[in-house]
């Protein structure tokens, strides 16, 4: 990943959202009908795009290491099944996820500063994500600061995440927006602006730690921000969806408003993430199906 | 090919509608009185899939005994008993309709798409919801007609001659049914020459509902069935959606009869973004006021206005989204802009496109490949437009957009209103009261704010000047169908 | 034999689209004229009310944001339902005391009365709004909302027709109804219920209890997060002061004719808002 060299937070115009235009082009990209050949590449690169994630307070080297190896062979009866993208855990978890994939193409991501509330000094937020990359972190998936933000401290804001860019030390960022708290798609757009001009490598949708998720249009919202600011600032970003995302379907329709709305060269590992949990085995069922025409059930797939 | 080698992107696999799950039958007589009848003539009309011009079914093109028969049919049904139904009764008719439309909702979309040429997509989202909520609405105010005109003694006009138009054939058939029935007329219906069959179709629903024979006739044909129409004497009242030559040509003949009329017509509208916009759905928004139903639609958004300030900016975020559109086979499920409808639009379009380069306007289109047999046309945009250029005044009637620029909201006014037609306006901004301002100067009969091409059976519609008058939709709408004692109109 | 000894239904409260038995464990008998029992109905208690009441605001707000189209189609639906049912509650009401043409006639005239009320609710707004011609560069508007939570009283005569005269107005904008039924009304009433637990109605949109309705009234009268309550069927016992609780949170109180249909009666539910905004460059 390009270093990135700090500047100072300066004021970014935002364009204005409409939202009932929005939800109703979001609904639209999710009436497209994905079909045979499409519909298997489809579920094929949405495994790719994964980011593997457990975070719970009882997570165990044990189990770190039992979704590591789901991470590496999704399915061990079927090695043409890809490995996903990444793992995503708790920093104090790094160290073992780092081991169990050493081999592979997985990469490990960890969330830092203080997730999900964001709200510790900012000090401690950057020495965890310097540890969290110490312990072998390749990607760091930090949260916006919503308390500033929507206290309109915009400009201290845009520090943490930088000071959180460079804590990274070549590491990948992540800024989770937490979109479901910021009240409506135009703080959601400036939050993004802001987020990107900061630095962030990745612009993420939500933690997965509040009921409200992410959602179609939330995404689009997101993807139009990515899009103005690779064409002013010439600089690509990616996206992450995360938190609700549970069914083959939904994946592939996020990879359609990816690809309608910023174009096929988004649609790779590098520019597009999913962050999920039980979704890889829906996917997997979905592959199923495909192959042997009968509609799948939970027994089939494993529980790791 | 092995799976971890395919990729996905932007080339959609196939995604058909089965066009098997639609009967229709070869061919079709007149609607009158309840039934099919032969025309007297004998003579019919080959209708077409305009995507893959080959025959769907053949058609009666009814001739002037005809079109007396099915007004015949009418009068003697309104006479006998529909003028003394109940508005309770009719209500419950219409009712039926509207369920039976919501049930058989896919096969009459697919049939749209087959027989006119437009999108699945939008034939299922679009047209069929919005007919079966015209029937619910219209039924809910059949007994309630006290309400919608307080204080007045009013009653039907009769028998009512009704001419629609091939771009929303079913959802015109039912614009013009249902608050001609909820208020008591009966009906002479003409669908449009190259788009009888979803009309036909909606024979097979009334004769299901048990609706009385005579009520609603269909008598299919072309020009010269329409005018036996207009020119009948025993019509009380006439309702006409097409182009405004033919509108004027009505309007003559109408005139010295007295003859009550509604007249919906063409339209060349303004599609105004101010810098203030919502950039990214006002894109959206131009795409679905051009490109929507391959641009025929009378209130299409056809001339963009767009604010000097961001007009680069814009047009150049238009020409890429321009890009992502899927023109193809309209039963595809995928598929945004369908086929042109018939062989002389499509030379009317291209005609028109030729005369802008001619005149200096220069031309983009999509760059997608359109498929060899059938009536196609690439959706396009003009720059280096002139007021003056017959692509900037007339109406095209297809994927075509004219750009402009203008600098301050009085000159957005000034150019908007500077047509002949008056059928609708789309102003983007996200200053409120500057929305509103524009919005009480336009010269239009239908204005969206923030939006474009939106419609509800409650919300009337229609236009100003040579895009005609009446209006169909709402309080306003029902208006067109009932007189009073005093017997102004 | 077995296979001939009916089993008699049970009777319960109607709330939050479920059917509990009311939380006191009352019930009260309903016998037929020639003295058989025909059920033992729930006898609901103010705690009930109280449940009633709560899940009723929790529906008011997302039934209310429904399109007018969408609940133009609910009820509808419910005058599907009833049709479909016809004969069977013309023998409910003639086991309830009916003469059997009077009760014919009463169950179509609720059919009809639901169809009629249905194609209302996309329409309401065009007849009791406005756009004003205020005198300054404004757009000005007046859009009636539905006023919230409602508690009826329904009245024992012509107890279907009653119903659906005070609850369709009631819910067609976008309000929720507890209906207060009495002994006499119940068991029409709770069949009822069942129509409208099939019509695609929300949960708590409509909710129902039998019991004493004098007993009950004056809860729903001082409840502070009702806001109408609609005495058309009140009961001749009810005591005048109990009415003074009601101006507690000023809570709207509606009267009149239990068989009326009109679009008077459904504005005594609605609350009119007024909007002005400026018309300018």
């Amino acid at each position: 990943m390009r270093a990135v060299k700090r500047t100072a937070y300066a004021p970014i115009p935002i364009t204005p959202v409409d939202e009932v235009a929005l939800e109703s082009r979001a609904a639209e990209l999710g009436s497209r009908s994905i079909k045979t050949s499409s519909k298997e590449a489809a579920l094929y690169l949405s495994v790719r795009c994964i980011d593997l994630t457990t975070l719970e307070g009882v997570d165990t080297p044990g189990k770190v290491e039992s979704l590591c190896q789901k991470a590496i062979r999704p399915e061990a009866t079927n090695p043409s099944i890809p490995s996903v993208a990444a793992v995503c855990v708790y920093p104090e978890m790094v160290s073992y996820a780092a081991k169990a994939v050493a081999s592979s193409s997985v990469a490990v991501a960890s969330v830092a500063g203080a997730f999900p509330s964001g709200l510790s000094d900012l000090k401690v937020r950057t020495t965890e994500i310097r540890k969290a990359v110490e312990a072998g972190a390749n990607e760091i998936d930090i949260v916006l600061n919503r308390s500033a933000f929507l206290s309109g401290n915009l400009a201290q804001t845009y520090d943490e995440v930088s000071a959180s860019k460079e804590a990274c030390r070549g590491a990948h960022l992540k800024v989770i927006l937490e979109t479901g708290e910021l009240g409506g798609y135009e703080p959601i757009r400036r939050a993004s602006m802001l987020a990107m001009a900061a630095g962030a490598d990745f612009i993420k949708t939500s933690t997965g730690k509040i009921p409200k998720a992410s959602t179609p249009a939330i995404a689009l919202c997101m993807a139009e921000a990515i899009r103005e600011h690779a064409q002013s600032e010439g600089r690509v970003v990616g996206l992450k969806v995360a938190g609700g995302i549970r069914t083959a379907k939904q994946a592939w329709q996020y990879l359609v408003l990816i690809a309608e709305t910023l174009g096929p060269e988004w649609l790779t590992p590098d520019r597009f993430r999913l962050g999920a949990s039980s979704l890889l085995n829906d996917i997997l069922l979905q592959i199923r199906k495909l192959k042997s025409g009968h509609y799948s059930g939970p027994d089939y797939v494993t529980l790791d | 090919m092995t799976t971890e080698n395919s990729s996905f992107g932007l080339d959609y696999a196939p995604a058909p509608e089965s066009a098997s799950m639609v009967q229709f039958d070869d061919e079709y007589g007149l609607f009158i009185g309840g039934c099919f009848v032969a025309p007297k003539s004998g003579q019919t009309i080959d209708t077409i899939n305009p995507a893959t011009e080959k025959r769907l079914a053949t058609v009666a093109r009814g001739d002037a005994e005809d079109v007396n028969d099915a007004v015949a049919a009418a009068r003697k049904a309104f006479e006998e008993h529909w003028s003394s139904t109940s508005g309770s009764v009719r209500a419950r008719y219409l009712y039926r309709i509207a369920r039976q439309i919501q049930e058989r909702s896919r096969e009459f979309a697919i049939l749209e798409s087959l027989d006119g040429g437009k999108p699945i997509r939008e034939s299922r989202d679009v047209d069929l919801p919005l007919v079966a909520a015209h029937f619910f609405h219209h039924a809910g105010w059949a007994d309630k007609l006290e309400y919608a005109f307080p204080n007045r003694d009013i009653r039907p006009y009769g028998v009512a001659g009704q001419i629609i138009p091939w771009n929303f054939p079913l959802l015109m058939a039912a614009w013009k049914l249902a608050p001609a029935l909820a208020c008591g007329n009966t009906v002479v219906l003409k669908p449009a020459e190259t788009t009888p069959l979803s009309v036909l179709l909606l024979a097979d629903v009334l004769n299901d509902v048990d609706l009385p024979p005579g009520v609603v006739n269909i008598v299919t044909g072309a020009g010269a069935t329409g005018e036996a129409l207009v020119k009948h004497p025993d019509i009380d009242k006439l309702a006409f959606t097409g182009s405004t030559e033919v509108g004027k040509w009505i309007r003559q003949s109408a005139a010295s009869r007295h003859l009550p009329l509604t007249l919906e017509l063409g339209g060349k509208a303004a599609n105004i973004i101010f810098e203030d916009a919502a950039l990214d759905q006002a894109v959206e928004g131009v795409v679905q006021g051009i490109w929507f139903n391959q641009g025929h639609v009378c209130c299409a958004g056809s001339r963009l206005l767009v604010q000097e300030s961001i007009a680069e900016d814009f047009t150049d975020r238009l020409k890429r989204r321009m890009e992502s559109l899927r023109v193809g086979d309209p039963l595809d499920k995928n598929t945004d802009v369908g086929a042109i409808n018939s062989a002389e639009q499509l030379e009317k379009i291209t005609e028109l496109v030729n005369a802008g380069i001619a005149e200096g306007a220069q031309m983009h289109q999509n760059s997608c490949k359109l498929p060899d047999k059938g009536f196609w046309f690439s959706p396009t945009v003009f720059t280096k437009v002139q007021q003056s250029q017959r692509i900037a005044r007339e109406e095209i009637f297809g994927p075509v957009l004219t750009i402009q620029t203008f600098r301050t909201p009085d000159e957005a006014v000034e150019k908007a209103n500077n047509t002949p037609y008056g059928l609708s306006a789309g102003i983007w901004t996200e200053k409120g009261s500057r929305a509103h301002w524009m919005a009480m100067r336009m010269r239009a009969g239908v204005v969206w704010l923030n939006t474009f091409n939106k419609f509800d059976p409650s919300s009337p519609f229609g236009g100003y000047k040579e895009s005609g008058f009446g209006r169909e939709g709402g309080i306003q709408g029902l208006a067109s169908y009932v007189q009073d004692s005093t017997g102004s109109f | 034999m077995a296979s001939q000894l009916p089993i008699p239904k049970t009777f319960k409260l109607f709330i939050g689209g479920k059917f509990p038995r009311s939380e006191s464990g009352h019930t009260f008998q309903i016998r037929i004229p020639n003295g058989r029992l025909l059920a033992n109905a729930a006898k609901a208690s103010r705690k009930d009310l109280r449940e009633a009441i709560r899940n009723s605001r929790s529906a008011q707000g997302g039934w209310s944001r429904r399109t007018a189209y969408n609940r133009g189609q609910v009820l509808y639906r419910v005058a599907e339902m009833l049709d479909a049912r016809r004969e069977e509650f013309t023998g409910i009401l003639i086991d309830g005391g009916s003469e059997a043409e009077k009760a014919k006639s009463e169950v179509e005239r609720t059919v009809e009365r639901w169809i009629w009320y249905a194609g209302w609710a996309d329409k309401v707004v065009q007849v009791l709004g406005s756009v004003n011609p205020v005198a300054g560069s404004f757009f000005n508007f007046t859009v009636p909302e539905p006023t919230g939570v409602v508690v009826h009283s329904v009245p024992d005569e012509t107890p279907l027709l009653a119903l659906t005269s005070r609850l369709a107005p009631a819910i067609v904008t976008g309000n929720t109804s507890v209906m207060l039924v009495g002994e006499g009304a119940a068991l029409i009433s709770m069949s009822f219920a069942e129509v409208l637990a099939t019509s695609d109605i929300p949960p708590g949109v409509v909710n129902i209890l039998t019991g004493s309705v004098t007993d009950l009234l004056p809860w729903a009268l001082g409840h502070l997060d009702v806001n109408a309550v609609d005495l058309t069927g009140i009961p001749a016992d009810l005591p005048d002061e109990l009415l003074t609780e009601t101006a507690e949170n000023l809570k709207r109180l509606v009267y009149g004719d239990p068989l009326a249909a009109s679009p008077e009666v459904i504005s005594c539910f609605l609350e009119m808002k007024t909007v002005w905004h400026p018309i300018g460059r």
